[in-house]
């Protein structure tokens, strides 16, 4: 296993990395030097209690934010220093979300919600509805498609989430407490897909306090007060 | 891109804010209303004095002899300056520039009787030309005098339409004989009403007008009161008005630059600042009408500041799966404008039927101010203006608040309950 690891290119490359809030009256540190290198194909857990800095970090992997200083490489390209429009080509191409409460737009069909990202991305509306079928056929929702996600349940929703998080490419899949808001079927039946994910060759990240998520991984990052205290390979 | 997709996305601010968003619209077509009215009467006070101020002719030059000023070839100042009728050819054969020009006589007290009815009234002797230059615009059934009229010396007048009403009642006037001074004379004409702002000896609608050289032979005279001459455009009124006194100045003895010979009132000169007068009221007039459309812009600003607060989320998950900053502004932007566009749509039509209606009252209004505010007109002018406005206001009121919503990290923005 970890033969293979060596042998892929690395994704991710953060090297001392930190990012301070500037609140106006106190500046609270969330990251104080982050070195991590996660590589292609790899299934990384995130973990920590609250407060540690995890979702900092999954934002700043996710390029929803910025970091203060320090470098980020996301497939050798600094991003750290990218402006709005280039970090959303890249948010848009080559990183899937998959959010805690699933951020499904509640006024349209699944459907167009898996086609959005595709839309932002000029993607030709044939090419379009091939890939969305595919998808949520994938996700084992074809016969879903027209439903608007009040009308379907946690379980279904996230599924939708991971299919959009999927429609275009994605080199990285970043999941932020992806069971948080499921009961515990619904959670293994998404983590069975997460699952299939890593084993067809994605890269993951996910950022939980869920046990039973991070025993599934190839590797475990513990995260408190704003560094990496552990990191375990298995 | 898919059109409808987008119209589902981005019609939450009329959804979720049905009653403010109401109430915008009525702001918006309340300013509308009152932009449409103000430029539309703007319009028309516009067109009133435009007609006014061209009531006694257009861009033409009215010259009354006077007493030189300045001494010219061995003649001493203060000698008096008299114009003969013919002087009028004179000047049409000398000036290339001249498209007219006309003597014209006048005495106060002609007597003018018809049946039992007298009165004493102005009688001006003109050439034929005076007619067009000083828009005396013949009834139907009637014209103006002719050079034949003028050759043969005829007795006929043209009449304005007061003295014509007063004269004859409301009889049909033209073929009318009746007498000047004694001499009978035949009505060929009665002028056309018009609104006229100025003129130098009694308003056109209470002047008998006779051919010049009749006038001559009627009353004896020689001499002109005034000499009035219009250039082929306006913009040749300088050069005219300078070989005027050229060749006046060679015949009578003075000198070309002596202004005083002869007096001489452009009315050009008046127009030009009539123009600016009302092109000053319009500009004042859109100025109330813009800030009272402006306050509905604020509605639609606020508006979409609280559709945007309301939808903080929804907008970070379109960044977050990669919506360029324009992909979130530009339907913003839309929804402004179109909330605007319908505020605008329902003002410009209320507002032009208030204008129509008005205009309808207005055109069988009696009194003399009701005339003068004129006709109120919802033209190309006027239209353009609103839209322009109501254009700008939209995309200013949409494009600031979305701009706010884009320039924040999409994580933030997430983080929003």
């Amino acid at each position: 296993m970890s033969s293979e690891t060596n042998a892929t290119r690395a994704l991710i490359e953060m090297r001392a990395l930190r990012k301070v809030y500037d609140t106006g009256k106190l500046e609270v540190e969330a990251l104080r030097g982050i070195d991590l290198t996660v590589r292609e194909r790899e299934f990384v857990a995130i973990i920590g209690p609250s407060g540690s800095g995890k979702s900092t970090l999954l934002n700043i992997i996710g390029c929803l934010d910025t970091p203060t200083d320090g470098s980020y490489k996301l497939s050798g390209e600094e991003v750290a220093r990218f402006d709005g429009d280039r970090l959303a080509d890249v948010r848009n191409r080559r990183i899937g979300f998959v959010f805690q409460s699933f951020n499904l737009l509640p006024q349209i069909t699944a459907f167009d919600n898996v086609e959005l990202p595709l839309l932002f991305k000029g993607t030709p509306a044939k090419r379009r509805r091939r890939r969305v079928e595919e998808l949520l056929e994938r996700v084992g929702l074809a016969d879903r498609m027209d439903h608007k996600p009040t009308e379907l349940s946690g379980g279904q929703m996230q599924r939708v989430a991971i299919a959009r998080a999927l429609a275009c490419e994605p080199d990285l899949i970043l999941a932020d407490e992806p069971t948080g808001n499921l009961d515990s079927s619904s959670g293994s039946d998404i983590l069975h897909v997460f699952q299939e994910l890593a084993e067809a060759g994605n890269t993951l990240v996910v950022i939980t306090h869920d046990q039973a998520i991070a025993e599934r991984t190839q590797r475990i990052v513990t995260l408190q007060d704003g560094r990496i205290t552990d990191d375990e390979r298995r | 891109m898919r059109l409808g997709l987008m119209l589902r996305l981005f019609r939450s601010a009329a959804h979720v804010q049905r009653k403010r968003m109401i109430l915008t619209v009525t702001a918006i077509a309340w300013g509308t209303i009152s932009i449409v009215l103000l430029l539309s009467f703007g319009e028309g006070l516009k067109a009133t004095l435009t007609a006014g101020s061209s009531g006694l002719g257009q861009a033409i030059a009215i010259g009354w002899p006077g007493e030189t000023q300045k001494d010219f070839a061995g003649f001493p100042a203060g000698r008096e300056i008299r114009l003969l009728p013919d002087d009028a050819d004179l000047l049409m054969r000398n000036i290339p520039e001249l498209e007219a020009a006309s003597g014209e006589m006048q005495t106060w007290d002609a007597q003018l009787s018809y049946g039992r009815k007298n009165l004493n009234k102005r009688l001006v002797g003109v050439h034929p030309q005076w007619g067009p230059m000083r828009n005396q615009v013949p009834q139907a059934g009637g014209r103006f005098l002719n050079q034949l009229d003028q050759e043969q010396k005829r007795r006929v007048a043209f009449m304005g339409n007061g003295i014509a009403e007063d004269l004859f009642g409301d009889e049909d006037v033209v073929g009318k004989v009746f007498t000047i001074n004694g001499v009978p004379f035949t009505v060929i004409g009665v002028m056309k009403d018009k609104i006229q702002m100025s003129s130098y000896g009694g308003r056109d609608e209470d002047n008998t007008v006779i051919p010049i050289s009749t006038f001559e032979a009627l009353l004896g005279r020689r001499y002109v009161s005034t000499m009035i001459f219009k250039p082929k455009s306006a913009e040749l009124m300088g050069r005219a008005k300078k070989r005027f006194y050229q060749v006046l100045g060679a015949k009578y003895r003075f000198d070309p630059t002596d202004e005083r010979a002869i007096g001489l009132w452009d009315t050009a000169e008046t127009q030009r600042s009539m123009t600016n007068m009302t092109i000053g009221i319009e500009i004042f007039l859109g100025i109330i009408g813009g800030l009272t459309l402006l306050i509905g812009g604020v509605g639609v600003a606020n508006i979409m500041y609280a559709a945007i607060t309301h939808r903080t989320r929804e907008i970070g998950v379109l960044m977050a799966i990669g919506a360029r900053r324009s992909w979130v502004m530009g339907p913003l932007v839309m929804e402004s404008l179109a909330l605007t566009s319908l505020g605008g749509l329902i003002g410009v039509g209320i507002g032009a039927s208030i204008v129509q209606a008005l205009a309808f009252i207005q055109s069988n209004a009696q009194s003399e101010a009701m005339k003068f505010l004129g006709t109120p007109d919802f033209s190309l002018p006027v239209a353009l203006t609103t839209v322009i406005l109501l254009g700008s206001i939209g995309f200013v009121a949409g494009y600031f608040p979305s701009r706010r919503a884009v320039s924040i990290q999409p994580a933030e923005v997430l983080r929003y309950e």
